[in-house]
């Protein structure tokens, strides 16, 4: 069995992600700002100037609140899910801990995550929302969705080896979360009554609201809020650790 | 002491593996999954005791591989159990996890981690193994720009040194020009002269008798003979010619 060091080898598997991924493009890390930033320019002039009827304050700051968390779940999910079945030939020729192969994916989308983290605090600087206590929030929620998405990615990265359909499934799930959640809309009360359970358990729609709440209003997020995005990314960590050690040991057999 | 102990361990792969598209695997549940397995391995028994060196002969699809995979812990038998003491260093995962993009030094780091390397060992190791591999100039180089030739010697360069308690072997001795070659012949000479237990895989029964003492000869997934080197190649060899005539 493997006797080596789990926090080199998931380190080592970081650094490879994050290398490989810049090492031959002349702009390098600037794309992971490049993008939420044409984004958030796109869907501010849509919003606001195509159709002009909108209430919304800060809605720059108000969209890159969305933008950010979604951009880390689309990334960090879809890689995550073919994680294993692209690294087959490590698998099949090194007993190496099978997880730590979708967790270090998870964790060098995590390094493009902290950069885009920085833009989304320099805009809300921008924008005249200062430092707050309630900032104290923020890796809390950080560290809770990453969690949750360790957990899916877990799941999906598993199955993806039995049925290699898995990933255009994840892929069409990310897209239709682009409209599900409320990144560029704010639902009104009686629409997330009315879908409660689309917004409530949905751990993207809880990050975006506990940042708004944090960058925007400066206030705490609502417990309830936390306790159930708590729930819901312990709850999927535990499943997805449940899940892919009993579907590891046939990789082998699979890839 | 025994350092690999197989007891009637048999191993099966499932035709189907192949089809992992949605319709097949819904079919498969339908029909009845692995109605109709193939035994890669069947009812294997033997022991390695410490220090053995021991070859294993049979011929394209027999089994070795696997055999080897069960031995490092890759996948687990189906029937039987295999227990495997200390740490493996197989010679068939040479350059595994190796990226193109990389540089050779960030390659050698890598692999070493995933061959289960400690940080400090890969660090204080690093100079010997680049000496070993003689490659000190092409370090910083992407490993995209190095000939097969070369990926192969770094590759063993980094196994050779993790110092294992079991080594094992796989049609290896091929690796880069002959003096290269005698290089690594004569570092798995000290690896046995060192008291390691060593396993050692190959189809060409000579490379097994003038390295091991002991010998496997598997067919078909099962074990035909289980004695002294000089015993078994010559009645593999012998069964062998036969088969061709």
């Amino acid at each position: 069995m493997w006797k080596g060091d789990y926090i080199f080898f998931l380190e080592s598997m970081v650094m490879k992600d994050f290398k490989i991924r810049y090492r031959n493009m002349s702009l390098g890390v600037f794309w992971s700002l490049l993008n939420p930033l044409i984004l958030m320019a796109v869907m501010t002039f849509v919003f606001t100037v195509l159709t002009p009827n909108n209430t919304i304050q800060y809605f720059p700051l108000f969209v890159l609140c969305g933008l950010v968390p979604y951009n880390f779940f689309s990334v960090a999910w879809n890689s995550g899910t073919v994680s294993i079945t692209n690294n087959a030939g490590l698998i099949k020729r090194v007993p190496v801990p099978r997880e730590v192969v979708p967790i270090s994916t998870v964790l060098a989308a995590c390094i493009h995550l902290l950069i885009q983290i920085g833009l989304l605090l320099a805009v809300t600087l921008v924008y005249g929302r200062g430092i707050n206590w309630n900032w104290l929030y923020l890796p809390v929620v950080w560290a809770l969705a990453v969690v949750f998405v360790c957990g899916i990615v877990l799941v999906t990265s598993a199955l993806d080896v039995y049925i290699r359909d898995i990933r255009y499934v994840v892929e069409s799930f990310v897209t239709v979360l682009f409209w599900s959640v409320p990144i560029f809309y704010y639902p009104s009360a009686e629409i997330s009554q009315r879908f409660s359970y689309v917004f409530d358990y949905n751990p993207i729609t809880a990050l975006i609201f506990a940042l708004r709440s944090i960058l925007i209003d400066g206030h705490a997020p609502p417990f309830s809020l936390l306790a159930k995005f708590a729930l819901v990314s312990l709850g999927m960590f535990g499943i997805g650790w449940f899940v892919f050690g009993r579907l590891k040991s046939r990789f082998f057999d699979y890839l | 002491m025994n350092v690999i102990e197989f007891s009637q361990v048999w191993k099966s792969f499932h035709r189907a593996a192949e089809q992992q598209l949605l319709r097949h695997y819904i079919v498969d549940l339908f029909d009845g999954a692995d109605s109709n397995p193939f035994y890669a391995l069947k009812d294997i028994t033997f022991k390695i005791g410490e220090g053995e060196c021991v070859g294993v002969v049979g011929s394209n699809g027999a089994g070795k591989s696997t055999l080897l995979s069960l031995v490092t812990g890759l996948a687990p038998p189906n029937r039987g159990e295999v227990k495997v003491k200390g740490r493996v260093a197989a010679l068939l995962e040479l350059g595994a996890g190796f990226h193109p993009d990389l540089t050779g030094r960030e390659n050698v780091i890598l692999n070493a981690s995933l061959m289960g390397f400690k940080r400090k060992e890969a660090m204080n190791l690093y100079e010997p193994i680049v000496d070993f591999a003689e490659m000190a100039d092409f370090m910083d180089e992407p490993l995209r720009t190095y000939s097969s030739g070369m990926k192969l010697r770094l590759g063993f360069a980094v196994a050779i040194n993790l110092n294992p308690d079991v080594l094992i072997i796989d049609e290896i001795l091929a690796v880069g020009d002959q003096a290269f070659q005698a290089k690594c012949t004569e570092k798995i000479l000290e690896i046995k002269k060192a008291g390691k237990t060593i396993l050692c895989v190959s189809h060409n029964g000579s490379t097994i008798q003038s390295l091991c003492d002991r010998a496997l000869w598997l067919d078909h997934g099962q074990l035909m003979m289980d004695g002294r080197s000089s015993e078994v190649v010559p009645a593999y060899e012998g069964r062998r010619a036969a088969s061709h005539a």
